[in-house]
């Protein structure tokens, strides 16, 4: 031991709070780091959704037609953002899974940082890639030709909803992530993706399906959220006369409440029960 | 931790010395832990595991897989909360003041717990902000260990990249970025190759000369007897027997004699000749036409015995006088009596061990798959520890 080097101190609930936050940055910022080294990865997890977008818009816009007329494009792109949001839930997921399973997670939880930074740390880190997916989904969206009319407050406050969504998520990828074996067991919930994403509004009218299949479609958050981000940009097709359709704007605020009261604690048992 | 005397046994007399030990000097200690797993009832857990570790001292734990090795060393990290006992570290408890044993400890895990993508350089600075230095106290800190671990050269490179022994080594640096005082290691070299693991070896050497205290877990014997002052045989969750490298050879009494004939054609005679002198069975090796003979008077033993070869006219190509190996200790110690293969038959089961206690678990012997495949592993890596 040539030096030793001494942790600046901390004691005070002030100086805990400091840490706890500087804690979250440093997790966050290797999150940060993970894009500079590996910028391929993580851009083709912003750009899939603009392909998935294209593909649908471009190969079978034109045989879907639109509730209330107007362009697939209006229709899809809410769609597409609440669906970009969703992949989040994978990048979560892998994150957490990935550390839980090579040990990284213990060595965190042997150190003397603060345990609540290594989820904030996630936390800020996922909110600031999907806030990066959405911007990236935004421009394509209006290089394709698709537009709000509500107004900028609306169209905030759209935003605001899918983040909301994305928040929820977060926790239920922390969950997920804690509760599967490894990495490899993501691909099964990637697989699982679908089906949520495709059993919703995000691509076509739930109208158009079986009765039983469009309401499970209308209830799933992913078109809770799609459809009330609709009314908010004031796109064509995001009407629909039943109760939730009509409803979707609260809706959206509480679906995502709803995952997050159920989630939240039940991430926050799992991470403790590792030392259980 | 001074046990109270109220009956629980120190673990035979081999651990005599540190029975006097004082509060201070003590760095890890448990006492009676207990830890049992919903999903594993069977193995793997603790069962009554004592431990007490001196300051500066290497501590080998010893045990075969599914013993409580891993167990032990999750509870003394705070990892993993202990059903029963006590158990504390730096003089913290680790139920009771996780945080503080968590700043006097460095944790080497199984796994290279380090991140895959960042470069060594990124994931030291990161450790050491997160250990709460100041920014450039945790770079200054990182190109030193860097150094110090000899990757500086790779330090700007993903750790993806590096090999098995750069990881371990990267990864024994992120432990000690604090330089704590104790330093938990759980099977520090399992699956390095040979040069790896001299690498690893001489990190964790230089460590305990500069007086951290370092608790190590292996199901290597070698590992054991090279690294560690004392040695604690770990078996079904609890210690069977503790003392340093030498002391749990001569607990089992009998040094070999070791003859290595020019060929197979001697092998019967000398056989027969080396019973006359031995206390246990002698034991022939095919391949390498070697005769292993355990004795109790050890120089009368092989004047006798070289007295009679040359009688016969068997001329040996090496004759050597030497102690038990740590793996015939352990396999004692554990119970299996039964291994055959390139060794034969380790032993025949004579008197059980002295100086183990009277509540060790050596009584109940018998075949146990896992102590069996560890003694098959712990074969490959076996070394003649000869005195010529």
């Amino acid at each position: 031991m040539t030096t030793s080097a001494h942790p600046l101190p901390s004691g005070s609930p002030l100086s805990s709070l400091g840490w706890a936050l500087a804690d979250t940055w440093t997790i966050t910022r290797r999150d940060l780091s993970h894009w500079a080294l590996r910028p391929g990865e993580v851009a083709l997890g912003w750009f899939f959704p603009v392909m998935i977008a294209l593909m649908f818009g471009g190969l079978f816009g034109g045989a879907i037609n639109v509730p209330g007329g107007g362009g697939y494009f209006e229709f899809l792109m809410p769609g597409m953002f609440a669906m970009t949001v969703l992949f989040g839930l994978e990048t979560t997921m892998m994150a957490v899974t990935t550390d839980a399973s090579r040990g990284v997670t213990d060595r965190f939880r042997s150190m003397p940082m603060s345990s609540l930074a290594v989820v904030s740390g996630r936390c800020v880190a996922d909110m600031l890639n999907s806030v990066v997916g959405l911007s990236v989904m935004v421009v394509t969206g209006l290089l394709l030709g698709w537009r709000w009319h509500g107004g900028l407050a609306s169209a905030l406050a759209a935003f605001g909803l899918l983040l909301l969504l994305r928040f929820a998520l977060l926790w239920v990828g922390i969950f997920a992530g804690l509760a599967v074996r490894g990495p490899e067991s993501v691909t099964a919930v990637q697989i699982l993706v679908w089906p949520v994403g495709f059993l919703s509004s995000v691509f076509v009218d739930p109208a158009s399906m079986p009765g039983w299949l469009g309401a499970i479609a209308e209830w799933n958050p992913l078109s809770v959220t799609a459809t009330a981000t609709r009314e908010l940009f004031a796109a064509p097709g995001f009407g629909g006369e039943s109760w939730i359709a009509q409803n979707a704007i609260p809706m959206a605020i509480a679906w995502p409440a709803l995952l997050i009261a159920v989630f939240l604690p039940l991430s926050v048992r799992r991470y403790g029960n590792l030392g259980k | 931790m001074r046990p109270d005397g109220t009956g629980r046994p120190e673990t035979g007399k081999v651990c005599a010395k540190d029975v006097n030990m004082t509060e201070t000097e003590i760095a890890i200690s448990a006492e009676g832990v207990r830890k049992s797993y919903a999903k594993a009832p069977e193995g793997t857990g603790l069962n009554g595991f004592d431990l007490r570790v001196r300051a500066g001292s290497v501590r080998g734990l010893l045990g075969p897989n599914g013993a409580g090795k891993t167990t032990a060393v999750r509870i003394l990290s705070t990892l993993l909360e202990p059903d029963a006992g006590r158990a504390s570290v730096a003089g913290f408890d680790v139920r009771t003041q996780a945080r503080q044993v968590r700043r006097n400890i460095g944790l080497v895990g199984q796994y290279a717990a380090v991140d895959e993508v960042l470069t060594g350089r990124q994931n030291l600075v990161m450790f050491g902000r997160l250990n709460h230095l100041s920014a450039s106290a945790a770079r200054n800190r990182a190109e030193e260990l860097l150094e110090r671990f000899s990757l500086s050269g790779s330090a700007a490179r993903p750790v993806g990249t590096y090999s098995g022994g750069m990881r371990r080594r990267l990864d024994l640096a992120a432990s000690l970025i604090v330089a704590p005082p104790v330093l938990l290691v759980d099977e520090p070299t399992t699956g390095l190759d040979p040069g790896a693991r001299q690498e690893v070896w001489t990190a964790i050497r230089d460590l305990a000369e500069s007086g951290t205290t370092v608790l190590l877990t292996t199901q290597y014997l070698e590992e054991a007897d090279r690294l560690a002052d004392r040695i604690s045989m770990l078996r079904a969750g609890r210690i069977v027997a503790e003392g340093t490298p030498d002391e749990l050879k001569a607990s089992i009494g009998d040094d070999w004699i070791d003859i290595v004939l020019s060929g197979a054609a001697d092998a019967e005679t000398t056989r027969v000749l080396a019973a006359g002198v031995a206390s246990g069975e002698p034991r022939t090796d095919g391949p390498a036409h070697r005769v292993s003979v355990p004795v109790t008077e050890r120089t009368r033993a092989l004047v006798e015995l070289v007295a009679a070869l040359n009688d016969a006219g068997v001329e040996p190509e090496d004759i050597t006088l030497r102690r038990p190996t740590l793996d015939e200790v352990f396999l004692r110690l554990t119970g299996d009596d039964h291994v055959t293969g390139d060794g034969g038959a380790v032993r025949d089961g004579r008197a059980a061990v002295p100086d183990t206690g009277p509540d060790t678990a050596v009584r109940d012997t018998g075949p146990d798959t896992a102590v069996r495949d560890t003694a098959v592993r712990t074969k490959a890596v076996r070394t003649k520890r000869g005195t010529p």
